[in-house]
């Protein structure tokens, strides 16, 4: 191998990408771009990115103290960004997609839920209406709807004030509710009759109103959410969905970028050059080696380019090791550099090549993660994707960006897209059609 | 002939059922310009390819100064300098840019390519645009760099595949006129093409190939007396008046024959430059005023068409 016509292939690309803005507008910018977009909507930066609440409509048709306690909960919590409307209108705004979920408050349901609190039976509808396409928002509105009514219900049934009414209301039920034994009966009734008399005394001792009720049941515990990103935390930053983003989005255009220096050696090959580069004293392997080298070289600085921006603008933090960090993009611009020969290997002319070849690289980069992290996938879905080099990078930069591992973690990543570079740069030394004008 | 520089024995390149190239023999000589003649896809660029090692042929030898290539990385290569066909140029870089690159191909280090470069393009006439682009050049300067390129390397056998294709009269012969002067500095020339003018202007020696075979090696001069065809002066005359010179005009040397029809008068010459001025010089003798003149030389399709029983299919 000559290394003077290696190093002279090496200036010779990097001269032809540096002069060529399209493609380093689209090597560098659009990637920064798109990855922008998509961290922004995959959580942006832990901590420091409001999300807005799940739109809601309710419609309150009982008016009691029950209801207008419930709306004044949902409206109060910040996961929901709550809109009292009628029931028509609350009606139409799902149909229409306007809201995932509406809540209808029936008349009587303040009283009757109430009441429902020591019967079996006789509870009150609550309707909720949602998009079937948004069932994720659905459920969520729908759990924090629960806390919400049993807190505004079970506050009102256990006030000394609001609450001695249904109790005695219940006193009087005993005697018609069938299948309670007599033994049953006694005991209930002796103990509602001593709450009913509990109430009557904290009302006469403290000179309670109807506005001192307090308590009420409530989720008896409290979520404690600590991010297992260790080395985060110490640096005072959590999950940054930038990282992800970043990572993902500088792998595709990389991938993609590959495909055009595949396709520019076919066209180089169209062209004549080929025959010109050959019939120099230089061997095959210096020819295929000097682009390997120089794409690599090319995807790298696109690496290095858009995860600086990414540090810069969107704080993204190498937490774990910074040697592990660099194996993987340097891993990665190796593989896409023989994935790009690759292509040129198997591909006949530019233009039937370019189609496949994206096909597959989006294939590879949609299964990888690079849009939406994998743990999404069913499961089936998840084992395969063990088997794709993209997913490997991926795991290999949210490990060592806002996971914070160390620099093990990256060993396997490194070494599997080492392995596919190794394999493809083999199979495109022997696949390529030397011969072919 | 003298010393043999390149040899090439019974090549034989397929593809498939398709035959390119059949038992090609033919040898070049130190310091000759032999012209590789035929129609497109006659093989001339199989031929070409296999010569200089971008092409494995299936059967038969090429021999550079009685060698054959070995591999790729052979340094017998230096010997060669390949002008493709096509402009293998990169249009993006400078003239400059694209040399040096060719240049370090060859291992050739910055001292010894700057001098090289600037005496490349002397020879080309692009001395005054080395630092522009490629893609602003006309198709005729990327013509002449396409052959600079070739010559950095300073080869002993330049290979040209057809190198005036698409290219307009001027610029032409500019490129003429680069060959020339390569073959006054003594390198040894194989040029392809499918235009009988071309060779006859550059080439002492002309192969013709056809259907992957060859079907005459021989000098142009014998060729075309083998061929049995001549140049043709035509004559307009003023008058048509008596024709009483017209047996002296047949006895000149070099005029095969003379016909007259009213004023037009047709002369086939063995050599056009040489029996014109004596056949102009007698006509003045006798009075004959000339209205226009014109010349017509032997084509390809006609010498072609004597070797082969049929015509040149796209030239």
């Amino acid at each position: 191998m000559t290394m003077r016509a290696l190093l002279a292939i090496v200036i010779k690309d990097l001269k032809l990408h540096v002069g060529n803005r399209r493609a380093l507008i689209l090597t560098v910018a659009v990637p920064i771009a798109i990855a922008s977009f998509f961290g922004s909507i995959f959580g942006g930066q832990s901590g420091k990115t409001k999300t807005s609440g799940v739109p809601v409509q309710v419609a309150d048709l009982d008016h009691s103290e029950i209801s207008r306690e419930i709306i004044t909960n949902l409206a109060n919590d910040t996961s929901l960004k709550l809109t009292e409307v009628d029931e028509h209108s609350a009606r139409e705004a799902v149909r229409l997609g306007k809201v995932a979920v509406a809540v209808i408050l029936p008349k009587n349901f303040g009283e009757e839920a109430a009441r429902g609190f020591f019967r079996a039976n006789a509870k009150p509808g609550l309707i909720v209406l949602h998009d079937p396409s948004r069932n994720i928002e659905a459920s969520m509105v729908g759990g924090i709807l629960t806390e919400h009514v049993i807190q505004a219900v079970s506050r009102n049934v256990f006030s000394p004030v609001s609450g001695q009414k249904f109790v005695r209301s219940a006193l009087t039920d005993i005697d018609q509710r069938s299948g309670l034994s007599a033994d049953d009966a006694r005991v209930l009734r002796s103990l509602l009759t001593n709450v009913d008399e509990w109430m009557g005394r904290v009302q006469t001792n403290y000179a309670l109103d109807s506005n001192s009720a307090t308590g009420g049941l409530s989720v008896p515990f409290s979520v404690v959410d600590e991010e297992s990103a260790l080395a985060s935390k110490q640096d005072g930053e959590g999950y940054n969905g930038y990282a992800h983003s970043f990572g993902g989005m500088s792998m595709q255009f990389v991938l993609m970028a590959s495909i055009e220096w595949g396709l520019s050696i076919l066209l180089e090959r169209q062209r004549g050059l080929w025959r010109r580069l050959r019939s120099a004293p230089v061997s095959r392997g210096t020819l295929l080696a000097g682009r390997a080298l120089s794409s690599s070289i090319i995807a790298l600085g696109t690496l290095a380019i858009c995860w600086a921006f990414s540090m810069v603008v969107f704080h993204v933090q190498i937490s774990g090791s910074w040697p592990g960090f660099i194996a993987c993009n340097v891993a990665l611009a190796i593989f896409a550099a023989s994935l790009g020969l690759f292509i040129a290997a198997l591909g006949r002319t530019p233009e039937a090549t370019r189609g496949i070849a994206i096909f597959v690289i989006l294939i590879l980069v949609m299964l990888g993660g690079a849009w939406v992290p994998a743990f999404i996938f069913p499961e089936w879905l998840q084992k395969i994707t063990m088997l794709i080099p993209t997913r490997w990078a991926m795991d290999g930069f949210d490990a060592m960006t806002w996971r914070g591992l160390g620099f093990s973690a990256v060993v396997a990543p490194v070494a599997i897209l080492l392995g596919y570079a190794a394999a493809c740069a083999v199979l495109a030394h022997r696949c390529f059609r030397w011969e072919a004008d | 002939m003298n010393e043999t520089m390149l040899e090439v024995r019974q090549l034989r390149k397929a593809y498939g059922p398709l035959v390119a190239v059949q038992d090609v023999s033919f040898s070049v000589g130190r310091g000759e310009c032999l012209g590789l003649l035929g129609p497109n896809g006659a093989g001339k660029t199989t031929t070409l390819s296999m010569l200089s090692g971008l092409l494995t042929p299936d059967s038969g030898q090429v021999l550079i100064q009685g060698r054959a290539l070995a591999g790729d990385t052979d340094p017998l290569k230096d010997k060669l300098g390949l002008v493709p066909q096509d402009i293998a140029l990169y249009e993006d870089l400078s003239a400059q840019d694209n040399l040096n690159f060719f240049g370090a191909l060859y291992n050739l280090d910055g001292a010894t390519l700057r001098p090289r470069i600037a005496e490349a393009l002397g020879i080309v006439g692009l001395s005054d645009r080395v630092t522009d682009k490629v893609k602003t050049f006309s198709g005729g300067m990327k013509r002449r760099l396409n052959l600079a390129a070739a010559l950095l390397h300073q080869p002993d056998l330049l290979l040209l595949d057809e190198p005036t294709v698409g290219v307009d009269p001027q610029s032409r012969n500019a490129i003429f006129g680069n060959i020339e002067a390569l073959r006054t500095q003594g390198k040894t020339i194989l040029y392809t093409t499918h235009y009988l003018e071309e060779v006859e202007r550059l080439c002492s020696r002309v192969v013709i190939i056809d259907h992957g075979k060859i079907i005459v090696d021989d000098t142009i001069s014998r060729l075309k007396q083998r061929a049995g065809q001549s140049d043709l002066l035509k004559i307009d005359l003023a008058t048509a008046g008596n024709s009483e010179w017209l047996p002296s005009l047949r006895q000149l040397p070099g005029v095969r024959s003379a016909n007259l029809a009213g004023v037009e008068l047709s002369v086939e010459l063995d050599d056009l430059a040489g029996v014109t001025p004596p056949v102009l010089l007698l006509l003045k003798q006798h009075g004959q005023n000339i209205v226009h003149l014109s010349a017509q030389r032997p084509t390809l399709e006609s010498i072609f068409l004597t070797h082969t029983g049929h015509q040149l299919r796209d030239s």
